[in-house]
């Protein structure tokens, strides 16, 4: 247990030092998600209809941005092979670092959503929903996202790999994290749509760290 | 009986077979030194033996039983130091150091650090280290290891004449306390009573010609 928190603290200790790749993940997110009143213009209801379809999609493009470096940067400076036959099981690493990803990368979405809500003229009680849909949904990206960045280490032009990996893993997730937000708006409960992301989100903490370990396993080879 | 024993190892590498029908066997405190042209296999031996890479013939035998039996036990006593130092740029040399610590004791990486000359770096960020400097702060991970067997891959690379003899007398008190180690090198190294494996004599196909 000490080893896992160990870890994950100096994972967080190298985000935050590199700061600037954390900032850009958000700034993304931002822009995307603020671009899209501009273009779609200034009808409220309108935009009220678009707030979760395009505040997940921006969320998941960003994460999606943030992926590569999860294990490229310790596959390239050997840290990675001294995690594979180190003591810690694999599995855990990977369950660290993805924790420490998620905690990076996707947290502060969730928390600047409420803000960008404000722009789809989203009331407080639905930017809550949205949120709680967000914070339930995004651990499913990272965890996802940790298989595809894991079996694309090895590959030359590996980020252009992920996506292609992870897009369609990805698709049950944003569904049901649409689908809880709009309920939440059309004033229906919400719940049965964040029980299918708990759900995913279960799946998910058990199968990727399995998958992504042996797939970081393989790229020793 | 000796403590690891490589039996009729075979290594293949992108369907090129490196080496073929290596063994050989390495006493508790005892040495062996792995030499050998450029692309003869060092590395490739030195990562089987990490487990690493798993051999694609032969194998691996400690204290008698093969490794595979039991994999974790056999990770747990040795240190790995390969090619690359495994350092984190941003991080300062004692929290690079003090990940790696496996030995229960705080103040062991500090101790690990003076004894490679490295003391008065502590605080300072790796970025900022030479190349010789980083692979010093690599070989104090493998002080702070606890691990009885070392497998170091060319740990001189970069290193001056000082940092090479503080690495000589760190070797030499590791196997005076019974610890093995495996390197492989270019250079000549101070080693008392060393064996040596030449991978020269295991290579199957001619080199190919290295052309400038």
């Amino acid at each position: 247990m000490t080893a896992f928190l160990g870890q994950v603290g100096r994972e967080l200790r190298l985000a935050l030092r590199q700061s600037a790749d954390l900032a850009m993940v958000v700034l993304f997110f931002a822009l995307v998600a603020a671009l899209f009143p501009f273009a779609v213009g200034p009808e409220p209801n309108l935009l009220m209809r678009l707030a979760p379809g395009v505040i997940w999609v921006s969320a998941l493009l960003s994460v999606l941005l943030s992926l590569e470096r999860l294990f490229l940067a310790d596959y390239e400076d050997g840290t990675l092979e001294l995690l594979v036959i180190g003591p810690q099981p694999l599995e855990l690493v990977v369950l660290a670092k993805t924790l420490a990803h998620w905690l990076t990368a996707a947290l502060p979405l969730v928390a600047a959503a409420p803000v960008v809500s404000v722009l789809y003229n989203l009331s407080a009680e639905a930017a809550g929903w949205l949120m709680l849909a967000l914070a339930l949904g995004t651990p499913s990206l990272s965890l996802v996202g940790a298989v595809g960045a894991a079996l694309a280490l090895g590959a030359r032009r590996g980020g252009v790999l992920i996506p292609i990996i992870v897009l369609p893993l990805y698709v049950p997730t944003l569904i049901f994290g649409v689908m809880a937000s709009e309920a939440a708006l059309a004033g229906l409960s919400a719940k049965p749509y964040l029980l299918f992301l708990g759900a995913i989100l279960l799946l998910m903490l058990f199968v990727a760290p399995l998958a992504a370990a042996a797939g970081l396993r393989h790229s020793m080879e | 009986m000796p403590e690891l024993v490589g039996r009729d190892l075979e290594c293949r590498r992108g369907g090129r077979v490196v080496f073929r029908d290596l063994s050989f066997a390495l006493d508790a405190g005892a040495a062996l030194i792995v030499t050998g042209p450029n692309g003869s296999g060092k590395s490739s031996l030195l990562k089987i033996l990490a487990g690493l890479i798993r051999p694609s013939a032969g194998t691996l035998l400690r204290d008698g039983h093969p490794v595979e039996e039991d994999r974790a036990a056999y990770l747990r006593v040795i240190c790995y130091l390969g090619h690359t130092d495994a350092l984190k740029l941003v991080l300062t040399v004692q929290e690079n150091l003090a990940f790696w610590n496996r030995t229960n004791d705080p103040a062991r990486p500090a101790q690990a650090l003076d004894v490679l000359g490295m003391a008065a770096f502590a605080d300072l960020p790796a970025r900022l280290l030479s190349a010789g400097q980083r692979r010093r702060l690599a070989l104090a991970r493998v002080l702070v290891s606890a691990a009885p067997m070392w497998i170091l891959d060319e740990p001189t690379v970069g290193l001056d004449d000082q940092a090479r003899q503080a690495l000589s007398e760190v070797l030499a008190a590791h196997r005076a306390e019974g610890g093995s180690l495996v390197l492989s090198t270019h250079q000549a190294v101070d080693l008392p009573a060393a064996e040596r494996l030449d991978l020269k004599a295991f290579a199957v196909e001619e080199l190919p010609e290295m052309v400038w």
